[in-house]
């Protein structure tokens, strides 16, 4: 048994709006080990980032942790008593990489000087240390010319440069925990490649543990070893990658995967889940995904639990069981529409 | 070009020769003396057929979305000339090129962007039919614009919404209804469905293409990787920092791609399946797009590209014909 | 519900997700439970409900002057010259506030004064407004040398003093209110103009301006169907500060003698007349003085919620606030209430 770094337990996390309360994450435990990459999948509106924002403590007004606790080896971050632990930890032993590295960066100083700045503040390092010890890490996430690159400012480098340079500053202090939030959904193909390819580099080199939020899970497939699949603000399936591709159990899991286009497909249509996402203002009874599920049953208007399934966890009443053959896709051709 | 009479003998619906696009880039020197271009598109052709799709593949910077804007006069031409049914459209402006409208329209990328959030679907997709002059005010277009969101899969009870009730796969319904009205014959879909969940991208793309079979549409359908335009597009045409690298048959350009930008584009995108990304090494390319203000002397792709020579350094390679109907800019491949 | 398999529109059954209750009913709430969700909108901010009450007050005093005005606010009486505020030593009630030293009842004078605030804030927003928002919207909207030439006049007037602006027609048309008005559009359009341009230039570069172009909308149509409605609050925020600083300037130029003439009233034309009494009865310059300083203050509340109101994040903000205070104050009521039984 691996040591649980990161445990979110029955997280709830509600925003206030004028139409009413939003329930963006509703009960959701996670936990992640040392070494271990999660990949935490979901579509716009699954709490999957709200999730991740909650770890970090960045969950702010209009939104509001109402229920639930995390734990970092085994303490609590929430409550009066978390506080000063928490600010010890975040951004120090667990660092967030985001999405738009433009908006993330301060635009009027250099890569450089941002990165020592981190470094001097919570590594007390003196100036020349911290300079050094910059380079060690722009050499290390792979930026060429990494001395050149320090004088920079973040207008003057590439979409991919910028990304690079914000993972070496979420590195800066050492952290054992990295959380990336849809790290190369901005980003081009080629360049998205690029990125996948060092952070597990990096997973491997520093043992880091890394949970990576994304909607693609072409990005999940090769870099996690196990996935979360969240819905309408919940976990619907975690389960290994392999087995989460292998043979899906949930029905939202399932129609994901059938829908995500692949380029070793011979598919003339491209398959997706009818419907819209949940709305999620309203007050939801049973299952999320009940309204777009091709399987669902009366039974499917009552609550449902993530419930352990052979190795796997899985909401639903009636998940799928059984490899992914040509018999199963058949089976479930009417999941997704033609 | 020889293409036309190769692939298919009919007369293309849109023609693009030799165009070249430059912005402004501001200026360099001391005293601002040396003006800068941005160099967005050199000397690129390419022809669209009447009833097909061709999808324009590239990365961001490579000067697809500018190839799209520019088909459809949104963007000034430095040189070439654009023709549509045979006519010359590159230098037409004021009202004939509103009376062009009705034969070309836009699908974008952004469907929260792309309506205005004070008209109701009604306005929006009346607005096209009034601003012609084809309905007098809204009240007689409610019919049309009925039909029309009915086709576009749509409750007809929509129309008094306004665009927040909306969610962006609907949106984006509302945004093609809005591209239908005028009844096109041609349509540039800037990607039109990268704003959207994974889930109803699907739905989307395949409203798209049962509207071409029904009203004989013609698409330019843009995407900035191949994973999506493999399911919508007859031909496909690749983009690299404003040059077409390479233009072929969908089939052929997946199955047998002749440039290794291509190779390169292929592989990039992940397979969701965990088995096939541990068995297949994924070509990375390092390196990233040479700058626009100041294009390399050769080819485009040569910094970064694992074939390259001295030649590919010094000279640009030209589109040639390397399979029947498949041509790539590529000094060594054959 | 089953899915169809062969329909050709296979999603035509998001219908159901559409009528979604909370959707209907924010699209079918008339024109008058709008105002009533802005009015209690208004009533939880409480600096902001205080500035509409008492502009509210203002605007119904200079309308209704004559009817509430115990006396004609010109008419002297030299019996009853510099009488104090009722609450002092020799106040009467028959004088509430007290007279000038000309025995005119200074509360009428601040009623009637009032009329020429609110007369001078409202044409001045409107003029200045009106022009300076054309003038921005053809600037931004065509751009080029258009815009140039616009913006450089804009910098040359903006550049100009305005006091010597004032000084120049007041000396050619003399001293009125018309003249005061002018004055101060001539003055104040200038802001409209850029804050207008900013905005026509942000406005243009969302998509759906470019698709209104797109499908065929000409230029006119354009700017008043797609641009305009789309930059209405922040505008509107901007006329309400405006207005405030109007009704300073106003006061201000009749305090210098270059604006309202006597026999009308006005706020400013009292602070001046009383300047000579200061010492012997404070009141002729603090009453109309308080006067100018709670209808400014009071649009400043106004003006900076409805500043966070057009902005669709700070006011969800807000409200989220709001909400969460009174939680707050819920729970730390409740041990209370359990710890006395």
């Amino acid at each position: 048994m691996t040591q649980k770094l990161l445990e979110i337990d029955n997280l709830e996390v509600h925003f206030t709006t004028r139409r009413g309360v939003v329930r963006a994450v509703r009960g959701v435990s996670l936990s992640v080990g040392k070494g271990e990459t999660l990949g935490l999948v979901g579509e716009s509106g699954s709490g999957k980032s709200v999730t991740s924002q909650a770890a970090m403590g960045l969950v702010h007004i209009p939104g509001e942790i109402v229920g639930g606790d995390i734990r970092w080896k085994g303490q609590s971050l929430l409550g009066p008593e978390g506080h000063p632990l928490s600010r010890r930890i975040r951004g120090r032993e667990m660092a967030m990489i985001f999405q738009d590295a433009m908006t993330s960066l301060n635009p009027l100083f250099t890569c450089g000087q941002q990165i020592t700045e981190v470094l001097r503040y919570h590594r007390k390092m003196n100036k020349a240390q911290a300079q050094a010890r910059a380079l060690e890490l722009f050499e290390l996430v792979g930026i060429s010319a990494p001395l050149e690159r320090l004088n920079q400012y973040p207008f003057e480098m590439s979409g991919g440069m910028r990304q690079r340079g914000m993972i070496a500053m979420a590195l800066a202090c050492e952290p054992e925990l990295l959380i990336a939030d849809e790290p190369t959904t901005a980003l081009d193909v080629t360049i998205q490649a690029q990125i996948l390819e060092l952070l597990q580099d990096l997973q491997k080199r520093l043992d880091l543990s890394i949970i990576m939020i994304t909607h693609d899970l072409g990005v999940v497939a090769g870099l996690c070893d196990r996935v979360a699949v969240m819905y309408g603000g919940q976990i619907v399936e975690e389960a290994s990658a392999d087995e989460i591709f292998s043979h899906p159990a949930h029905p939202y899991t399932m129609g994901l995967l059938r829908s995500t286009p692949r380029i070793d497909g011979k598919d003339d249509r491209m398959v997706s889940i009818a419907g819209s996402p949940p709305d999620l203002l309203q007050a939801q009874q049973g299952c999320a995904f009940a309204s777009r599920c091709p399987s669902r049953k009366a039974e499917c208007s009552r609550d449902v639990q993530l419930k352990e399934m052979a190795s796997r966890q899985v909401a639903c009443r009636f998940p799928f069981s059984g490899p992914w053959s040509r018999d199963f896709k058949e089976r479930t051709d009417h999941i997704g529409t033609r | 070009m020889a293409l036309a009479e190769q692939i298919e003998p009919a007369e293309p619906l849109v023609r693009v020769e030799d165009l070249t696009v430059r912005f402004p880039g501001g200026r360099a020197g001391f005293w601002g003396q040396t003006e800068l271009e941005v160099h967005a598109i050199e000397r690129m052709s390419f022809e669209i057929f009447p009833g097909e799709t061709l999808g324009l593949v590239g990365e961001s910077g490579s000067g697809k979305t500018t190839a799209g804007r520019a088909v459809l006069g949104r963007t000034p031409v430095k040189s070439g000339h654009i023709y549509f049914d045979g006519r010359d459209i590159t230098n037409i402006e004021g009202d004939a090129r509103r009376l062009l409208s009705r034969d070309m329209q836009l699908i974008f990328q952004d469907p929260y962007a792309s309506l205005n959030p004070r008209m109701r679907i009604l306005d929006l997709v009346a607005e096209p039919l009034i601003v012609h002059g084809l309905v007098r005010n809204r009240d007689e277009a409610v019919d049309e614009v009925k039909e029309l969101l009915r086709k576009v899969g749509l409750p007809a009870n929509a129309f008094e919404r306004f665009p927040h009730a909306f969610s962006g796969g609907q949106r984006q319904r509302v945004v093609i209804a809005r591209a239908l009205a005028l009844k096109p014959r041609f349509i540039v879909a800037d990607e039109p469905v990268s704003a959207l969940d994974v889930s109803i991208r699907a739905q989307v793309v395949n409203l798209l293409q049962d509207l071409q079979q029904e009203f004989g549409l013609t698409y330019l359908f843009i995407a900035h990787d191949l994973s999506v335009v493999q399911h919508v597009s007859d031909r496909i045409a690749i983009m690299y920092a404003g040059k077409l690298f390479e233009i072929g048959s969908a089939d052929a350009i997946y199955s047998n791609p002749k440039h290794p930008y291509t190779e390169a584009l292929l592989s990039a995108v992940p397979v969701p399946d965990p088995v096939i990304q541990r068995s297949q090494k994924r070509i990375v390319f390092e390196g990233e797009p040479p700058s626009p203000i100041y294009p390399p002397k050769g080819c485009r792709f040569a910094k970064r590209c694992p074939l390259a020579t001295a030649q590919c350094e010094n000279e640009e390679p030209p589109l040639a014909e390397k399979a029947p109907g498949q041509f790539a800019a590529c000094w060594n491949r054959n | 519900m089953e899915y169809p398999s062969d329909s050709t529109h296979p999603d035509g059954d998001e219908a159901p997700d559409l009528n979604a209750p909370q959707i209907q009913e924010e699209e079918k709430t008339s024109t008058f439970a709008k105002a009533k969700a802005l009015l209690s909108e208004l009533w939880h901010d409480k600096p902001g409900f205080v500035g509409f009450v008492i502009i509210v007050a203002l605007v119904l005093m200079a309308i209704f002057a004559p009817l509430i005005a115990p006396y004609d606010p010109a008419e002297q009486s030299l019996r009853a010259r510099l009488i104090p505020p009722v609450w002092q030593e020799r106040g009467t009630w028959e004088h509430v506030l007290g007279t000038d030293h000309l025995g005119r009842d200074i509360l009428s004078r601040i009623i009637h004064g009032s009329r020429i605030s609110m007369i001078v804030g409202v044409a001045v927003v409107a003029l200045a407004g009106g022009f300076g928002i054309t003038m921005g919207l053809i600037a931004g909207f065509f751009g080029g040398r258009i815009d140039a030439a616009i913006m450089r006049f804009v910098d040359t007037i903006i550049a100009f003093p305005g006091l010597l602006l004032a000084l120049v027609i007041l000396a050619v048309i003399g001293p009125s209110m018309t003249t005061v008005i002018i004055v101060l559009a001539l003055n104040g359009w200038m802001v409209y103009a850029r804050m207008t341009r900013g905005i026509v230039l942000s406005v243009r570069q969302m998509p759906y301006v470019e698709a209104a172009e797109m499908v065929g909308g000409r230029s006119f149509h354009v700017i008043f169907r797609h641009i305009l409605p789309n930059m209405m609050s922040p505008l509107l925020t901007l006329g309400v500060l405006e207005f405030a600083r109007i009704v300073l300037a106003e006061a201000a130029l009749s305090f210098l003698g270059l604006g309202i003439q006597p026999p009308a009233t006005s706020w400013g034309l009292d602070v001046a007349n009383g300047k000579d009494y200061l010492f012997v009865a404070w009141w002729l310059v603090t009453i109309p003085g308080c006067a100018i300083a709670i209808t400014v203050l009071a649009i400043n509340l106004l003006a900076n919620w409805a500043r966070v109101t057009s902005d669709p994040q700070e006011r969800e903000k807000r409200f989220a606030t709001s909400v969460a205070a009174m939680r707050r104050r819920k729970k730390s009521s409740s041990p209370a209430i359990q710890a006395a039984e």
